[in-house]
C-alpha cells in the first residue's frame, strides 16, 4: 500500500478490521498493536491528522528530526519509528518522565528537558543541518519559537509545524491568529503549505515551510 | 584524549560541543551529564562529524550510541532534581529571600548612617552602603564601617541570587501558579498556605485574602470593612485595574489562581486553557471599564 504522502516507515494497516497508520516499534500509551506495528491515533497527535489528511509533509523516512514539545512522547516515538536520529526537547518534568519511558527502548531517539524557546541552551548537543523540525508548543509564540529553530534546519529541510489557535489569543477568531502566525513565520521560512486540522483537533494549522 | 574538536580554541567551552575533551571511555559519565543539562552555545554545529574528528567517538553510529546514553540519563537527573525542588524548598526560599532583604535593608541604613558621621558625603540605604563598601579606610573605626556596608552588600546580593532561585524553581513546584501570578508571587502565595496542598484545599474567597489577614481579623472583630484583597493586589490584574473594578478583578484572579494551584497539586502539568481563560476574564473587566468611560 503505497501512499506518496506517506514517509517509509509509516503505513496503513488494519487493526480489528479498522485501517490505520501504524508505525513499527514498542507500543507508547496502550494503542492496538499487531506483531511489530503500534497504531497512530490521529487524535492524539497532530503530526498523526496531518498524515491522516493527506498533507505533503516532505518527511520522507530516516531523516535527521527535531521534536519540539515532545511532551509524554506519544507523537515524537512514532517519528522516531520511521526517522533517523530524534532529538525530542520537552521543558515541562512531569511528562518528560514517560517520555523517558519512550526513549529508553529507541536508541536513536534523544530526550532533553530544555525549553523551546532558548536554543542556546541545546544547541551544544543537536547537530546542526537536521532535516526536519517538528514542532507542537501550543503555547504562546508558537511561530517564534520555530523561528528560533530555524538555526537548526538544512537549507532544504523541513518545518512541520502545528499551531493552536487558542494558545495564542482565546478571543480572536483562529483565522486571524493563523495569519500572523504564518507572517510571524515568513521571518524565517518559506511557507509551502497550510491545512486547517478541524478533523481531529479544534481550531489547529498545520504549517509545512522550508528556510527562506 | 583530543581537545583539539571543533576548530575552535582550546579554552574555549562556549560554543563547544558536551562531549568536548571528554574521552571515549564511557567514564566521565557526570561530566557529560553536567554538560548536557548546563552547557550553551548559539550555533548547533555538525556534532557526530565532529565527534568523530576529534577521537570522542569511533563512528556516527557510536556517537549516537554514546549521545542516547547521555542524554537520557542527564535528563533523567534533570527531571529527578526538578522534582526535588518541591514546595517546602520553595517556602523556605523566599522566607530566606524576604529575612536577606529585610537585615539587608536594616543593616543598610544603619551603615549610612554610621558612614555619614565619618565620611564627608554618603547616600542613604543600600546604595549608600555600595558606596562606602568600595571604600579605602583608615583607622579601626573606619574599617569596621566599611566592613558592616560589605556585610548589607552581601546581603542584598544574597537577596537576588535567592529570587534567582525563585525564579527557576517555581515553574517547577507550580507550572500554572508560577504562570499566572508569577514565581514571586507563587511562592508567596504557597508560603502563607502553608505548602501548595493546603492552598490547593483552600476556597478561593481565602486565597483572595492571603496576606490580609490581619484586616481580615479586624472585619471580623467588627472594627472594618472587609479586606478585598490580601497578597494577590501586587499581581498587576489588580493593580492594573481602576480602583471601582479591583474588587471584582481580585475575586476572578483568586478564583484562577485556585485552580491553578489545585491542577498543579493534583496534576501538575502546564494547563494553557486556564491561562486563556483568566485573559478573557480579565479583557471582559476591562472592556466593562472602557464602556463605562
Ligand atoms: C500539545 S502538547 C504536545 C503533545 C505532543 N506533541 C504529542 O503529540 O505527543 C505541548 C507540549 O509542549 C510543551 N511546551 C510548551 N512550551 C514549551 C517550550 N517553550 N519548550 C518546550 N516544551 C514546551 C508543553 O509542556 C507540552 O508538553
Amino acid at each position: 500500500m503505497s501512499d506518496p504522502a506517506l514517509p517509509d516507515g509509516v503505513e496503513r494497516r488494519s487493526f480489528d478490521g479498522e485501517t490505520r497508520l501504524a508505525t513499527r516499534g514498542p507500543p507508547v500509551y496502550g494503542e492496538p498493536t499487531d506483531g511489530e506495528w503500534r497504531a497512530w491515533d490521529p487524535e492524539r497527535s497532530k503530526l498523526g491528522g496531518m498524515f491522516e489528511l493527506g498533507v505533503d509533509t516532505g518527511l520522507t523516512g530516516g531523516e535527521t528530526v527535531v521534536y519540539l514539545g515532545a511532551a509524554a512522547g506519544t507523537t515524537v516515538s512514532h517519528v522516531a519509528d520511521f526517522a533517523g536520529p530524534t532529538y525530542a526537547v520537552e521543558f515541562a518534568p512531569r511528562p518528560t518522565r514517560e517520555l523517558l519511558d519512550a526513549a529508553a527502548p529507541r536508541p536513536r531517539l534523544f530526550p532533553l528537558l530544555k525549553d523551546a524557546r532558548k536554543p542556546d541552551t541545546y544547541a551544544h548537543v543537536v547537530e546542526a543541518d537536521v532535516d526536519a523540525i517538528v514542532q507542537d508548543v501550543a503555547t504562546r509564540g508558537q511561530a517564534t519559537v520555530a523561528v528560533r529553530n530555524a538555526r537548526f534546519l538544512a537549507d532544504d529541510g523541513r518545518l512541520v509545524l502545528s499551531v493552536k489557535a487558542r494558545s495564542e489569543d482565546v478571543t480572536a477568531d483562529p483565522e486571524t491568529v493563523f495569519d500572523d502566525v504564518v507572517s510571524t513565520l515568513e521571518e524565517a521560512y518559506e511557507v509551502l503549505d497550510t491545512a486547517r486540522l478541524d478533523r481531529f483537533h479544534e481550531d489547529h494549522l498545520g504549517v509545512v515551510a522550508t528556510p527562506r | 584524549m583530543s581537545d583539539t574538536d571543533a576548530g575552535s580554541g582550546p579554552d574555549d567551552d562556549r560554543d563547544a560541543g558536551w562531549f568536548r575533551g571528554l574521552r571515549s571511555e564511557a567514564d566521565d559519565a557526570d561530566t557529560a551529564h553536567e554538560r548536557i543539562a548546563a552547557g550553551e552555545a548559539a550555533t548547533p554545529r555538525d556534532w557526530p562529524r565532529l565527534a568523530v574528528d576529534s577521537g570522542f567517538a569511533e563512528s556516527a553510529s557510536a556517537y549516537y550510541d554514546r549521545l542516547h546514553e547521555a542524554t537520557t540519563q542527564a535528563t533523567r537527573e534533570a527531571v529527578r532534581e526538578r522534582e526535588r525542588a518541591d514546595d517546602k524548598q520553595l517556602i523556605h526560599t523566599v522566607r530566606a529571600m524576604d529575612d536577606c532583604e529585610r537585615v539587608a535593608n536594616e543593616l543598610a541604613e544603619r551603615a549610612a548612617e554610621w558612614a555619614g558621621s565619618l565620611f564627608e558625603e554618603t547616600d542613604a540605604g543600600l546604595a549608600g552602603a555600595r558606596a562606602v563598601a568600595e571604600r579605602e579606610p583608615s583607622g579601626d573605626l573606619e574599617r569596621r564601617a566599611v566592613s558592616v556596608s560589605a556585610r548589607a552588600v552581601d546581603l542584598a546580593d544574597e537577596r537576588d541570587a535567592l529570587s534567582a532561585t525563585i525564579e527557576r524553581i517555581a515553574p517547577a513546584v507550580a507550572p500554572n501558579l508560577a504562570a499566572m501570578a508569577g514565581p514571586e508571587l507563587a511562592a508567596r502565595l504557597i508560603a502563607l498556605a502553608g505548602g501548595l496542598e493546603p492552598l490547593a484545599k483552600k476556597p478561593s474567597g481565602t486565597v483572595q485574602v492571603l496576606g490580609a489577614e490581619d484586616a481580615l481579623f479586624a472585619h471580623l472583630s467588627g472594627r472594618a470593612p472587609s479586606p478585598k484583597h490580601g497578597i494577590i493586589y501586587t499581581h498587576e490584574f489588580v493593580r492594573g485595574t481602576r480602583p471601582a473594578d479591583r474588587g471584582s478583578a481580585a475575586r476572578a484572579l483568586a478564583g484562577k489562581l485556585t485552580l491553578a494551584a489545585r491542577v498543579d497539586h493534583y496534576a501538575g502539568e502546564y494547563r494553557e486553557q486556564l491561562h486563556a481563560d483568566l485573559r478573557d476574564r480579565m479583557e471582559a473587566i476591562g472592556a466593562r471599564a472602557e464602556a463605562d468611560e
